[in-house]
């Protein structure tokens, strides 16, 4: 009893020195994160909190210099939905993404399936021109195509005419906007397509050789394989590199300020692009926020899907 | 699939020799006929991804009036240094260079330590709110620039940092830092946690198992990382675009868009100029490549 006695506030100071240690444990990592989650809450949090701030007010330059904006409630967004031009720009968001999210993927797949029954040297010169591509900055890589495209010396006309598709000379590319998202979509493409491909054939290169083989030996042609057998294996990669894809294509704004000589014309206008020219050009900071809201809110969607993936494949962990 | 028919050749023996040997020539070449079009084709792709950037390099070594004409000139033959020599020459270059060193320099440096320490609790501990956190990093993505340079702007008009570099470093860190913590905490986790635990066992204390063990293992990554980081921050066009007004403070990028004015494009210097700006970022990324190509996507298929 007596050694018990006297055994306990040995025991309880024992437990309290190792719970000391515990807390000190405890708390190092949100001690680690601190710098980080400031950081991110001033340049991110802050920012994001003000845009949606901004949307319910009326910020010109007066209110620009006067550094206070005036609070107009939902005018912004009664403004932009009632406005025909914002839903043919949405309209044109979402089929401009549509378009470019297919093409990379499809192509990029293609290229990947390709590449994998490549002989060694041609592999080798195709994944290196990949990899020269995927490092290209995107603003260089607009300044090629738009040289390519130039309507007088151009050498994209050239070959065209060349090749009889009709007459190119001095074609001017970007005199219809259809023509002229075309070439755009090709820098997009172009520059999107190394990645999806890598990543795909470094998928490719994991799926056992003896599920394909057993579905060869089943009798199964080489499409087939690869709808059964390929694609769901890869799915998790699909889904990933389209939500990615998705969230690149539809805030895409340097291809067309830069290939338009920053100047381009509501015909080319994407959600980015009219978000900035209502605020940076016209001045009208409220409109331009309640856009950008409404495609922030947008992009939401689309990366709830990467999100889900990520977690599902256990890289959230 | 029952319904498709076999196609793999079913082993049969063969009555005779020689027909059996004529069917596997016939296979044989059969075989070689598609090697040989699939070699063509991955040629063809070649070619079409390869030839803008040769077209760059090409443009940017022929002299004026093989640049200025309607046929073009497949080679640089004769080849120039002039257009290299006028786009040094031209306002600001060596400015811009040095600007957007500078902007580099801070943000890697800064990005790269704070996401370090992030990494290092995000990898190493269990706590609450760390998935919460994770999804505030994946979550960053969701934030078009266009669409966060406008509060931005407004924000750094009230503390009066536009057109200073601060500000653009500090703008920077909105897409570098979640990057890099994402990218950082990946590479971490790729090193076991016994390995540190038992330089721990064998007499090492949590910091030295930490400096010896993890530091270096993760030293490949950290460098891969800042690289991205660099790369990131030195492509970036339109937060400079929109900050930096004077030609003395552009970045390099806002730069190159000085070779078209009214009159037209200097289609030569310009091309030598984005040959300029591309270089450091072709070597670097051909440098991680391998290293940072599934950063994003890590881990999705396990065969």
């Amino acid at each position: 009893m007596a050694v018990a006695e006297s055994e306990f506030p040995l025991v309880s100071r024992r437990r309290r020195r190792l719970s000391g240690r515990r807390v000190a444990s405890a708390l190092a990592p949100y001690a680690l994160l601190a710098p980080a989650a400031a950081i991110i809450g001033a340049v991110l949090g802050y920012p994001l909190y003000l845009l949606v701030r901004l949307s319910f007010e009326k910020y010109g330059l007066f209110e620009l210099v006067r550094h206070h904006g005036t609070w107009v409630g939902l005018g912004n967004y009664r403004k932009i939905f009632h406005d025909s031009q914002f839903w043919h720009v949405v309209l044109r968001t979402v089929v401009f993404t549509a378009v470019n999210v297919t093409l990379t993927m499809v192509l990029g797949t293609a290229i990947a399936l390709l590449i994998a029954r490549l002989g060694r040297f041609m592999r080798l010169l195709l994944t290196t021109a990949l990899v020269l591509v995927w490092a290209t900055p995107v603003v260089v890589a607009v300044n090629i195509w738009r040289w390519m495209v130039d309507y007088e010396f151009g050498v994209a006309n050239w070959t065209l005419t060349k090749l009889h598709f009709g007459n190119f000379v001095h074609h001017d590319w970007f005199a219809s906007s259809l023509s002229g998202f075309g070439v755009i979509t090709a820098v997009i493409v172009w520059g999107a397509i190394p990645f999806v491909a890598i990543t795909v054939y470094a998928g490719l290169s994991q799926v056992p050789q003896e599920l394909i083989e057993a579905a060869q030996i089943d009798g199964a042609r080489a499409w087939n394989v690869f709808r059964e057998v390929t694609l769901p294996l890869l799915k998790p990669i699909f889904i990933i590199l389209a939500s990615l894809s998705i969230i690149w294509d539809f805030q895409v704004f340097n291809q067309v300020w830069i290939m338009l000589g920053e100047r381009p014309s509501p015909d080319y206008y994407l959600m980015s692009i009219y978000a900035f020219v209502e605020s940076f050009r016209i001045n009208e900071y409220g409109l331009g926020s309640a856009i950008a809201v409404v495609m922030v809110a947008m992009m939401m969607v689309a990366t709830l899907v990467y999100i889900r993936q990520m977690v599902k494949t256990g890289e959230v962990r | 699939m029952s319904s498709v028919a076999p196609i793999a050749p079913v082993p049969v023996a063969p009555t005779t020799a020689r027909p059996a040997a004529v069917a596997r020539r016939r296979l044989r070449r059969g075989h070689v006929a598609r090697r040989v079009g699939i070699n063509l084709l991955g040629l063809a792709v070649f070619t079409v991804m390869i030839f803008p950037v040769y077209w760059m390099v090409a443009t940017a070594f022929k002299p004026g009036r093989n640049i200025q004409d309607y046929k073009p000139h497949w080679f640089p033959a004769p080849a120039t240094l002039s257009n290299f020599t006028n786009a040094v020459h031209r306002p600001y270059f060596w400015t811009d260079v040095k600007n957007s060193l500078i902007i580099v320099s801070f943000v890697v440096v800064l990005s790269l330590t704070v996401a370090f320490l992030a990494a290092l609790a995000l990898s190493r501990f269990r706590f609450y709110g760390r998935t919460a956190f994770i999804f505030l990093i994946l979550g960053t993505l969701m934030v078009p620039l266009a669409a966060l340079i406008i509060p931005l702007y407004i924000t750094l008009s009230r503390v009066h940092l536009i057109n200073t570099l601060t500000g653009v470093i500090a703008m920077y860190m909105t897409f570098v830092l979640p990057f890099s913590v994402w990218t950082l905490q990946g590479f971490m986790r790729g090193v076991p946690r016994e390995l540190e635990e038992a330089a721990m066992v064998d007499g090492s204390t949590r910091f030295g198992a930490f400096v010896r063990i993890l530091l270096p293992l993760v030293a490949p990554g950290l460098v891969a990382t800042s690289i991205f980081a660099f790369i990131q921050a030195w492509n970036e066009f339109i937060i400079a675009y929109v900050f930096l007004h004077d030609g003395s403070k552009q970045t390099i990028t806002v730069w190159l868009a000085s070779f078209t004015n009214l009159h037209g494009t200097d289609w030569g210097p310009l091309m030598a100029g984005a040959t300029l700006t591309a270089l450091p970022v072709v070597v670097f990324f051909v440098l991680i490549q391998r290293r940072i190509a599934f950063g994003l996507t890590a881990g999705a298929v396990r065969g």
